[in-house]
């Protein structure tokens, strides 16, 4: 594992060819890389110290000292030379005086007990400290479900408190940021959030007021943390003080269901979680990866879910009658387009594609290219003002794909197919999910098409004009696999089905290709990875399965194929 | 009757006639042992410190010559800092503000040399912000010794160079951590840093070796070079060596700061014969020895200590608080500690519980708040002693309070954790009768009201 | 912001920043005592001017102006007294001390906060241990310091702090 170049700490990755040293961990005798943090060496050993303050990605403030434990060094003779006992292995000398374990790195021969006695008792001790002032609002507090406090209080919780003083008041519901919501006397002043601001994003917004009991975590006034990224503190804020103002009050988290899959946002492929409830999305949450976006992602990726919750989304196939569109059914509609399509030549059809789309979009929709023996055809480039962090200059998701594919010329061909529209030379367009106007083709050009087929999810301001609308599936409705700027090949994962009588992306272009061509033997999306793992040497002896969780870095440079060179799509039934 | 005070670091202090300007300080010998140094090898100057066994008088007694010794000036390739904690402020002490005002340069002195010795270029005297005019003459002392090269550059024809600054705190207790101090001379709020990794000799001020020395101390090794080191240690007793000044407050009759030898006297004669008695002829109840940190001490208390016997050998004897000799190895023994020479003496009027909450309220008051046990639990500790000493004490009150001491001590980033726990561990300990009391009298309390 | 300062002012500013070779930052108290000595108090302009002129952010400054004691965001009165409130001094009188000033000046309030005469010319406060408890209970007349104070000297030092 690389770690990911921005992070300042990276805690829980040894460097390459770290020393191994002997360590006594609860009684036994293991092997771990020397310098490693008795946190991450407890979490090695599929076991786990509980923590807040300390965070892999982020300096050591061991303010929380929850993760104390009982140390232990090799036990010295008079020669200054480690005792060995009756079992042959060196004895220990236990210390009695607890040391946190994110700031005690292990050297050869040292002890580490965390469920000694000593060790619970001070994790109880702590976790009755943290409780007195906090608010009990865990029935009204987002952070229900995934809270830290909640979680270690249930293992080292009293189960009822012994304070009776008032508790100390400070401030609520304060507007720290364009996306977040700070409760003050939730806050355990762990500090992640203000090590995130100044390490990680260094935009040093972030601080502590007051002193002692009364500290308090706030941005100085008329400095309000809009950072770009500042949505990762509520993620890595263990309790519920932070909080996104996106999500906050909209579903309780243990009802979220999780998809693993990528942000489609941009060019980066950020990892993310899906949160979804009866089929309905309601958070985004970034998911680690060191090769991509470690565990952060900026805010505005984690938006592009509501696009898709738009109520003028289409729910099924429509066909348009005189002025109006009328909703119709898959097995009247396709063969319906795929007549119209097969009356042009392939030299008057062109396609008007999107880098939004997966790789095993782009390949169906090259291969109904095929058929038709269209040429003409490109996608919608988004250049955007990236940053040095996670924002990629790259709007599209899957420009690499659409390149690999061999549908994208990068735009260059925008300008043929807006002026062979408005010629006449081209008299049938095929758009999906990009808006014609958007790409350069001005309304009036638009009605001059003989016939326009558009697959989409909302309405825009070209398909207006389009005879047929295939209803498509929005972001989260989907599988597939893209590719992104850095060329790695990374998977989508469906975590909600289309709404209505939508289909995926992928379908649509497989039923219409069977339409136009004849039946193509593929049913599943598995069937049409492996289609297309035939015909792209990139991808040879890939499956969607292979690609994991992670991703897979696709070898060397990435063959680019040409629309000239497309080849007709062989798959056997 | 006591023995005689020993005046080495007061000994020009309140003397008739002697003045703080760096004339009188050079007419009575002064800056000659920088003189006498400066032509000495630094590591020379570093082991006279070692054979003095002199021990760091801020609080923890931790050996100044060892301190000195984890940093190698030949092998470290950073700048390497000197500062002098000035930040007098753990309660009933209150010698520095005397050294400062009436005799500065005594301290400027000690500081140039130890700076020479452990090859310092630049140095800061953090001094609380409470002392403006203590800040005020300390500018002006500096300055005078600047004109006369004992400050600046070519130090004395030597080529040696130092620039000493004061840096003023703003009134924080937590600025006597050394970390803390130092965070805060950096700038920032004054959270202790953790240590490992953070220990001041090797990533102190500015992530460089840093030495923190107390302003007695670094009279000390003044003193020191100018007796050397041997006839340094002869002061006091084995591993308790030179004087210590000792600042008496709260009832007794003389209350003030005075020089001893240590352990050449004990506690009965401080309070009795030195500082004359109790006041208003009442009784001894209870001694805090070092500082309100320190654990207290209850008269009529018994006390085991291993002393001398007839025939040489170590023996256990039993002996009261009046017998206690005061230095840093017998407090030790006695279960609490020398800390910082402030005596605290209460009388058989005072209400301990009362005291208790005095003192929690200091503490409270000046915790950083940055680490769990001492933010939340000082706050805490201070709510139940002052509900018990108005009236609205349980009895479960003691138990409880203890039991939050208790999580607090040993697990805090810096020492403040034992700081404000001992008072409480210690006054329930030692005065659980007056707890208690308080509980018995309030049968039927309700809470909240 | 409109903050005129006096050139004596920037200069005494400019002198104590070279005194932190290393670190600008280093200079953000000593920067906050003369801003305090100068206008009396610490207000958000010269948070926001210190956080410029040491390349920091306000929230840097901000942190510390909270954490000081010492440092006021509030004008204080004419005349600060601080009145040790710590065990030596409070064995020694305190409370009464602060009781009588009260008392003396018509100052009411919280006694855990600054308390303002109702004429705006003594501002008072308890405030923690002040080295030098041998002399309790002390106080501190703006920056001069007085020791043994109790009820018969306080009308004298109000006359003299007029």
């Amino acid at each position: 594992m690389t770690p990911h170049p921005i992070n300042p700490f990276n805690h829980d990755i040894p460097a390459p060819e770290t020393p191994m040293v002997n360590v006594n961990f609860n009684g036994s005798w293991i092997q771990i890389p020397k310098g490693t943090n008795v946190v991450e060496v407890t979490r090695q050993q599929d076991s786990f110290l509980p923590h807040y303050c300390y965070h892999p990605k982020l300096s050591i403030s061991g303010n929380c000292r929850m993760c104390l434990f009982e140390m232990g060094t090799p036990r010295m003779d008079a020669e200054r030379k480690p005792v060995v006992g009756a079992d042959g292995n060196p004895e220990i000398a236990w210390i009695p005086r607890p040391q946190i374990g994110c700031a005690t790195t292990v050297t050869e021969g040292m002890g580490i007990r965390t469920e000694s006695p000593m060790a619970v008792e001070c994790r109880k001790g702590v976790m009755e400290f943290l409780l007195i002032n906090h608010p009990l609002d865990c029935p009204i507090c987002d952070q229900a479900g995934e809270c830290k406090l909640q979680e270690f209080s249930t293992e080292y919780g009293n189960g009822y408190s012994r304070f009776v003083e008032n508790k100390v008041k400070k401030p609520k519901n304060v507007d720290l940021g364009k996306n977040i919501v700070l409760d003050d006397e939730r806050c355990i002043l762990c500090s992640r959030c203000v090590r995130f601001a100044k390490e990680v994003v260094q935009d040093d917004v972030l601080g502590f007021v007051q002193r002692g009991s009364l500290n308090t975590l706030t941005a100085h006034p008329g400095k309000r943390f809009d950072n770009p990224y500042s949505l990762n503190t509520v993620d890595i804020c263990p309790v519920g003080a932070l909080t996104s103002k996106d999500f906050r009050f909209k579903m309780r988290v243990w009802f979220l269901k999780e998809t693993k899959s990528i942000s489609t946002w941009d060019g980066t492929g950020s990892n993310i979680i899906i949160g979804s409830r009866e089929n309905k999305i309601y958070r985004i949450t970034p998911r680690e990866n060191e090769e991509v976006n470690s565990c952060w992602m900026p805010d505005e990726a984690r938006f592009e879910f509501h696009a898709c919750q738009d109520e003028k989304r289409f729910q099924q196939p429509l066909a348009k009658v005189k002025d109006d569109f009328f909703p119709s059914s898959w097995t009247d509609i396709l063969p319906r387009v795929a007549q119209e399509l097969t009356k042009y030549k392939g030299s008057e059809i062109a396609i008007l594609a999107s880098a939004k789309q997966t790789n095993e979009e782009l390949f169906l929709l090259r291969s109904l290219a095929h058929t038709l023996g269209v040429t003409l055809m490109d996608i919608k480039p988004r250049v955007q003002e990236g940053d040095r962090f996670l924002i990629s200059q790259d709007g599209n998701p899957n420009s690499q794909g659409a390149e690999l594919l061999g549908v994208s010329q990068k735009g260059k061909k925008l300008p043929e197919i807006a002026e062979g529209i408005d010629s006449g030379k081209i008299k049938a367009l095929i758009s999906i999910t990009e808006d014609a106007v958007d790409c350069g083709i001005n309304e009036a050009a638009l009605k001059k098409l003989s016939f326009h087929v558009h697959i989409g999810t909302q309405p825009n301001k070209a398909n207006q004009n389009a005879a047929f609308i295939l209803a498509s599936a929005g972001f989260g409705e989907t599988r597939g696999s893209m590719i992104n700027v850095k060329g790695r090949l990374q998977r989508l994962n469906k975590a909600i089905a289309c709404p209505g009588h939508a289909q995926e992306d992928w379908e649509i272009l497989r039923d219409l290709k069977s339409a136009v061509g004849g039946g193509n033997g593929l049913h599943t999306i598995e069937d049409v990875f492996r289609a297309m793992s035939q015909t792209v040497p990139s991808l040879a002896g890939l499956s969607l399965s292979k690609i994991g969780d992670l991703g897979l870095q696709l070898n060397g440079t990435v063959s680019i194929l040409s629309p000239r060179e497309i080849k007709p799509v062989s798959v056997t039934a | 009757m006591a023995a005689p005070q020993r005046r080495l670091i007061f000994k020009h202090i309140d003397a008739p006639g002697y003045t703080n300007d760096i004339d009188c300080y050079i007419k009575h010998g002064g800056y000659d042992d920088l003189k006498k140094s400066i032509t000495m090898e630094p590591t020379a100057i570093k082991d006279e410190v070692k054979k003095s066994q002199l021990r760091g008088r801020g609080g923890a007694g931790f050996s100044c010559g060892m301190k000195w010794s984890f940093i190698d000036a030949k092998k470290v390739t950073k700048p390497i800092y000197l500062i002098c904690n000035a930040d007098e402020s753990e309660p009933g002490t209150f010698k520095d503000r005397q050294i400062i005002h009436k005799d500065p340069h005594q301290l400027i002195e000690g500081m140039i040399i130890s700076c020479f010795a452990n090859s310092v270029k630049l140095a800061y005297l953090y001094i609380r912000g409470e002392f403006p005019e203590g800040a005020k003459i300390l500018e002006r002392a500096i300055e005078e010794a600047r004109a006369k090269n004992f400050i600046g550059k070519n130090i004395l024809g030597t080529g040696y160079e130092l620039e000493i600054y004061i840096h003023r705190g703003a009134g924080a207790y937590i600025c006597g951590e050394e970390t803390g101090l130092i965070e805060s001379l950096e700038g920032k709020r004054a959270y202790p840093r953790i240590k490992p990794p953070y220990f001041p000799a090797v990533l102190g001020l500015y992530m460089c070796p840093t030495i923190v020395n107390n302003v007695e101390t670094l009279c000390n090794v003044k003193h020191v070079i100018n007796m050397g080191g041997e006839a340094f240690a002869k002061i006091g007793t084995p591993n308790n060596t030179g004087t210590r000044v000792l600042c008496v407050s709260g009832d007794v009759n003389k209350p003030g700061y005075y020089e001893f030898e240590c352990g050449s006297l004990t506690m009965g004669e401080l309070i009795n014969d030195v500082c004359g008695g109790i006041r208003n002829g009442r009784k001894l109840k209870a001694v805090i020895p070092g500082g309100s940190s320190a654990k207290v001490l209850r008269a009529g208390e018994k006390f085991k200590l291993k002393q001398k016997g007839a025939d040489g050998a170590m023996v256990d004897k039993e002996i009261t608080l009046e017998d206690i000799p005061v230095d840093f190895d017998s407090f030790a023994a006695v279960g609490t500690m020398a800390g910082s020479g402030g005596v605290i003496v209460m009388d058989d009027s005072r209400d301990m519980v009362e005291c208790l909450a005095n003192i929690s309220e200091f503490y409270a008051h000046e915790s950083c708040g940055q680490c769990t046990p001492c933010r939340e639990g000082s706050l805490w500790m201070k709510k139940i002693t002052h509900r018990m000493a108005h009236g609205q004490a349980r009895k479960e009150d003691s138990a409880l309070l203890k039991n939050v001491a208790d999580n607090i001590a040993g697990r805090t980033i810096c020492a403040f954790g034992e700081a404000c726990s001992w008072p409480v561990q210690s006054f329930l300990a030692k005065f659980p009768e007056e707890f208690q009391a308080k509980a018995n009298k309030d049968e039927e309390l309700v809470l909240g009201k | 912001m409109a903050i005129t300062l006096l050139p004596e002012f920037e200069n005494k500013i400019e002198t104590a920043i070279t005194h932190y070779p290393v670190s600008k930052r280093s200079a953000s108290l000593p920067l906050l005592h003369l801003w305090q000595e100068e206008f009396g108090h610490i207000s958000d302009e010269a948070i926001d001017w210190i956080a410029a002129k040491l390349d920091l952010q306000p929230i840097n400054i901000l942190e510390l102006v909270t954490f000081y004691p010492m440092f006021r965001r509030q004008p204080f009165g004419k005349h600060h007294i601080r009145i040790c409130r710590t065990l030596s001094c409070a064995l020694g009188g305190s409370y009464e001390t602060h009781a009588c000033f009260k008392k003396a000046t018509g100052a009411e309030g919280d006694d855990h906060g600054p308390v303002s005469s109702p004429d705006g010319k003594y501002t008072i406060e308890f405030v923690e241990c002040l080295a030098s408890c041998g002399t309790a209970p002390v106080v501190m007349m703006n920056d001069d310091f007085y020791e043994d104070v109790n009820e018969s000297k306080i009308q004298e030092l109000l006359q003299k702090y007029q």
